[in-house]
Parts: structure tokens; C-alpha cells; sequence
């Protein structure tokens, strides 16, 4: 049982550090503001969501468990107004997203 | 080395090698909203970085602090998002209604 | 009324869940504050079908598990156009049609749009268009075959 549960554990949290580094890869090489944001995103649903199931396979008592669900809860709530504050800032302030037919706006 | 310790130890470091990523494009830029951008995905690999340690060195405690990370970074984001915006954190500059508290 | 009362007992909940401790001095400093709280809330307007959207409760059983597996599917669509590298990237700015009657539902549409990896929500009008920017042509066919839109007007309880 126990091996079961590591073995889940382990593919839960390296997946998860998969996607934390891969999102974190579109947030460097991505063209403009807008498109990071969604590199970003990933980070903060899939990258969190799985390194948090693979800590609850882990965690002593309920107590913990109650709390990492929380985490990705609270996640899950803010990381879209974050997102959503960012990109509307950004257009308002006049940055044009990058396009690629166009060539033109962003800035990189 | 237990292997589970082992585990939340690949965690960590992969979220060092991504904290250093999301600094590298916080000082690059361009515009002030990409280095936005790049703290707040910093602060959210923070939290899950307090997480792996709590479960790292077992103290599960630390959870209580990756959740007050968690509001304080979402908080702190969209107030300096909304100062570098209208440069003021109540009552827009202006005749603009878009800040309006 | 019940509204309020459903807030102090979930926030008393939280107190408990958060602090592991049952004894009785402990609970009953979580009530007084959960009801401090409340009572706050109440004077701020914001205990409504807006703040505290408890009708939304049995609905969302269904919505929640729907809008994880999307989220899962877009994050796998997103991470294989990263690593594909710049020439994978295209970008879209587009509008869709919010059909939901009330600012709720519309704002769940527009955060779950936004919650999906390859789609963010940039602006949204009066009369319900959303702007939105997406990071590829996959992410922009998905969302306008309006199958988010209609998931979310069923959840509000409009379809």
C-alpha cells in the first residue's frame, strides 16, 4: 500500500515540477506580456495543483490535508483576478499584443 | 536518505531552478507589467516552495504560512498592479472611473 | 438570513479545520469571531447571492470536475506549444459573447476562461462581450464552440 502511495507521490511532484519549469520556461522565452500571462497560468493550476496532490498522499493527519486543499483553493480563486488585473492594466496603459501576421506591438 | 525525502528535495530544487527563471525575466522586462507578472509567479513558487520545505523537514506547520503567502501575494499584486496603473491605491487621478475603489 | 447563518457556521468550520483544536474556550473565540465577521460582511453589503453564492452549491458539483479536466487538457495544449518553441505561438485577440443574465455569471464565465491555461480574459463590457487573448489557434476553436458558455449558464440555473 505504502509503495503504491510513493510511487504516486513520486509521479504526482515530479509532474508537477514539470509543469512549475515549463510554465516558467513560456514566462522567459514568450513574446509579449499577454502571452506570459498564460505561461503563468500554468504554474499556478497544474504546476501547484499537482505538487499539491502528491504532498497529500504524504501528509500525516487531516489537518494537513485540509490545508493543502486550501492552498490550491485559494489558487484557484486569485491566480484568475491576478491574471485578469495584469492584462487589463497592460491594455489600458496602451501595450498592443504581439501578433504574428501584423509584426507589430509588443514589446521585445 | 529516505526516499521521500529525496522526493520533496527534487521538488525544491526544481522550484529553485524555476525562481531563478521567473527573477531572470523580472529584471529583463520589458514593460513594468512582464516584471509584475514575473514576482507574482515568483511569490506563487514561493508558497509552494514553504509547502515542499514544511513536508522536507516535517514540520507540516509551515503550511500556515504558505496560505497567509498565498492571500498576501495575490493582495500585494493587484495593489501594485493597480499603483503602477493609476498611480494612486484609493481614488483614480482624473475624471477616469475605471479605479474606483 | 440564512445566508448569514450559513457564513458564520462555514467560517466556523474554517476555524476549526484550521486550528485542530475542539476545546470549548477555543471554539467559542472562533464564533465570536465568525460572527464578528459576518456581522462586518452584512454592514458591507456583501453577504448576497454575489458574496456568499450558496445556491450555486449543488450545481457546481457538476461544473467543478468539468472545469478541472478542461483546465488539465488546456495545460497540456500549452506546455506542448512552449516547448515547441516561438514559431507555435500564435496569438489571437478576440470577442465572445457572455450569454449569462447576471454579473455573476458572467464573472465565473470570465474567471474560468481566464483560470484556463491558452486563454485570458482582457476586458469585458456592459452588455456581456469579453475580450479575450489567446495563445493559439486550439485555444481560440475550443472556447468558440461556446461549450464553457453553456456549461456556465447551467450552472447559474438559466439552461
Amino acid at each position: 500500500m505504502s509503495l503504491i502511495l510513493d510511487t504516486l507521490s513520486w509521479a504526482l511532484i515530479l509532474g508537477g515540477s514539470g509543469f512549475v519549469l515549463i510554465g516558467t520556461l513560456g514566462l522567459l522565452r514568450l513574446p509579449d506580456v499577454f502571452t506570459r500571462l498564460h505561461g503563468a497560468g500554468m504554474t499556478d493550476t497544474m504546476g501547484a495543483g499537482l505538487l499539491v496532490l502528491g504532498m497529500l498522499l504524504q501528509s500525516p493527519d487531516w489537518l494537513v490535508a485540509v490545508k493543502l486543499v486550501l492552498i490550491v483553493v485559494f489558487l484557484a480563486f486569485t491566480s484568475p483576478m491576478t491574471s485578469h488585473a495584469l492584462a487589463r492594466a497592460a491594455i489600458l496603459d496602451g501595450i498592443k499584443p504581439w501578433l504574428r501576421d501584423s509584426g507589430k506591438g509588443g514589446a521585445q | 536518505m529516505d526516499h521521500t525525502t529525496l522526493m520533496f528535495a527534487a521538488a525544491a530544487f526544481a522550484l529553485l531552478v524555476a525562481m531563478v527563471m521567473a527573477l531572470v525575466r523580472a529584471l529583463m522586462g520589458p514593460t513594468v507589467y512582464d516584471r509584475i507578472l514575473a514576482v507574482n509567479a515568483f511569490g506563487t513558487k514561493t508558497l509552494l516552495m514553504i509547502a515542499v520545505v514544511g513536508f522536507l523537514t516535517e514540520r507540516p506547520e509551515f503550511l500556515d504560512i504558505a496560505l497567509v503567502y498565498a492571500l498576501i501575494n495575490f493582495i500585494g499584486t493587484v495593489a501594485v498592479t493597480k499603483f503602477v496603473r493609476y498611480r494612486s491605491l484609493g481614488f483614480p487621478v482624473g475624471d477616469n472611473a475605471e479605479g474606483e475603489l | 438570513m440564512a445566508r448569514t447563518l450559513s457564513l458564520i457556521v462555514l467560517m466556523l468550520v474554517l476555524w476549526l479545520v484550521m486550528s485542530g483544536h475542539g476545546e470549548l474556550w477555543l471554539l467559542a473565540l472562533g464564533g465570536a469571531s465568525a460572527v464578528l465577521v459576518a456581522w462586518i460582511a452584512r454592514r458591507l453589503d456583501s453577504v448576497d447571492h454575489e458574496g456568499h453564492p450558496l445556491h450555486l452549491t449543488w450545481r457546481g458539483l457538476g461544473y467543478w470536475p468539468w472545469l478541472a479536466v478542461e483546465i488539465v487538457k488546456a495545460n497540456l495544449d500549452v506546455a506542448r506549444t512552449i516547448l515547441a518553441g516561438p514559431d507555435a505561438v500564435t496569438p489571437a485577440v478576440f470577442t465572445v459573447k457572455a450569454s449569462q443574465s447576471d454579473d455573476l455569471g458572467r464573472t465565473i464565465y470570465a474567471n474560468s476562461i481566464t483560470l484556463t491555461p491558452g486563454t485570458v480574459t482582457m476586458g469585458v463590457d456592459d452588455d456581456g462581450t469579453l475580450t479575450i487573448h489567446a495563445l493559439n489557434a486550439g485555444a481560440r476553436e475550443g472556447l468558440e464552440t461556446g461549450d464553457m458558455d453553456r456549461r456556465v449558464r447551467t450552472l447559474m440555473g438559466e439552461a
